[in-house]
């Protein structure tokens, strides 16, 4: 049997009502180990105004690169609370904000490892379908060098947009969405 | 690591494009550029696993949750989540929001002249059962203008949002009711350009499901994402 998968339509501008009842800003409080960390941005659109009708959904494994599925079979430990999903929508200024702990590495492809990263997946008003990006970090260039997903990305300066920035010493992250143009963020295909 | 099974790809037609400019507001937010094609890993195949215990005794029955009745027309929406498959897919969790039978959400930014319900809010949740079948018990929503064209009203529709087994089977959709006559006029319906496809969003009266002196039963099936038969097949 072969069934058409429904259709995706937009959150619409009223998203707010149905999903930011379950909103997970903090999930770092979840984890027993692993860095605490901060990342923070705005959502912009193609003329680079403020989107505040967008939502961000975010999915990692925890600090020993393992994730809270049935389908990671990795022996690598679990913690009991730690589930690795949260969701957060921005304000009227299109800022959003999570803090978390910084993910370890997972395996990709073949015996290639990931360097450690987040999935975003992005609802906004204006948008039929989500959208799924990933935030990686800026200070572990070795092994985003290594990274086989963004050595997807044929033009090596769209990397950089998956890029989040480190604030000097502090353990904050800056990562900005940007729909369209010339730092227009890079989208998966998936 | 062994090979990870991804899921299927959707056929040509079936799910919208992101720049749809008979939808204004998608023109200056749908990315330009072409996404990179992404074969799933570990990080896809994986995502979020909800229970039971998120739900609470009148998160499925809208018509509950004040304390008076809500105006309007009581209906019953159930049906089950399949994979493309036809598998059911237990255990996930679906939010859904609407208007009011007015055509009013209660959300600040609603400015439509149609009266607030103060027994209705418009938001519940579910978990699927072990066959995949869920139940809410709510009103008809009503129609409500947009800005989107001159004299834009969006058909009655309840927003959908669901997770399924993995974070690539997440799905935020709307269903429709049948034979509304604002449905072939509605730019963010006719996005989907496949007839069958589009028309799987609406639902369907059923008789079964309606509960004499109380509520019109609708039915509708909700279809994720299947997965792979092997690794290779992305
Ligand atoms: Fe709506």
């Amino acid at each position: 049997m072969s069934l058409i998968p429904t259709a995706s339509q937009t959150v619409g501008p009223y998203l707010h009502l149905g999903l930011t009842p379950i909103t997970i800003a903090d999930i770092a409080k979840d984890a027993g180990k692993g860095e605490k960390i901060v990342i923070s941005g705005r959502v912009l659109d193609g003329e680079g105004q403020p989107i505040p009708d967008a939502l961000l959904e975010f999915w990692q494994a925890n600090a020993d690169g393992k994730y809270a599925h049935p389908d990671d079979t990795q022996d690598k430990p679990l913690e009991g609370k730690f589930i690795g999903f949260g969701r957060v929508p921005t304000d009227k200024d299109g800022r959003f904000s999570f803090t978390t702990i910084k993910p370890g590495a997972v395996p990709g492809p073949g015996n290639s490892l990931q360097a450690p990263h987040i999935v975003v997946c992005l609802f906004m008003r204006g948008m039929l379908k989500h959208l799924y990006t990933r935030i990686y970090f800026s200070d572990e260039q070795a092994a985003n060098a290594n990274d086989p997903v963004l050595g997807l990305i044929e033009d090596a300066a769209r990397r950089p947009t998956l890029i989040a920035e480190r604030q000097n010493d502090k353990a904050e992250y800056r990562w900005d969405i940007v729909m369209q143009g010339e730092n227009e963020t890079v989208f998966f295909d998936c | 690591m062994t090979n990870v099974v991804g899921y299927k790809r959707p056929r040509a037609g079936t799910q919208p494009n992101y720049l749809h400019p008979p939808y204004q507001s998608s023109i200056k937010r749908a990315p330009r550029k072409p996404l990179v094609l992404l074969p799933h890993t570990l990080s896809e195949v994986t995502g979020p696993l909800f229970g039971h215990d998120l739900i609470g005794q009148n998160d499925n029955d809208l018509t509950k949750q004040h304390a008076g009745e809500p105006i309007g027309e009581r209906i019953i929406v159930s049906g089950r989540v399949l994979d493309e498959d036809g598998r059911p897919v237990p255990r996930t969790l679906i939010e859904l929001w609407q208007a009011n039978s007015t055509g009013r959400y209660r959300h600040a930014l609603d400015q439509h002249d149609a009266p607030l319900d103060p027994n209705f809010t418009g938001y519940g949740r579910t978990v699927t059962d072990a066959e995949g079948r869920y139940r809410f018990v709510t009103i008809k929503p009503g129609a409500y203008p947009w800005r989107n064209h001159h004299n834009a009203w969006r058909p009655p529709h309840i927003h959908f949002s669901l997770f399924g087994p993995s974070f690539m089977t997440r799905l935020v959709t709307q269903m429709y009711f049948p034979g509304d006559p604002l449905l072939p006029f509605d730019p963010i319906f006719n996005c989907v350009t496949d007839q069958r496809a589009r028309d799987s969003m609406i639902s369907s009266f059923d008789l079964d499901t309606t509960i004499p002196e109380f509520a019109l039963g609708y039915r509708w099936d909700i279809v994720l994402r299947g997965r792979n038969a092997t690794p290779f097949e992305e």
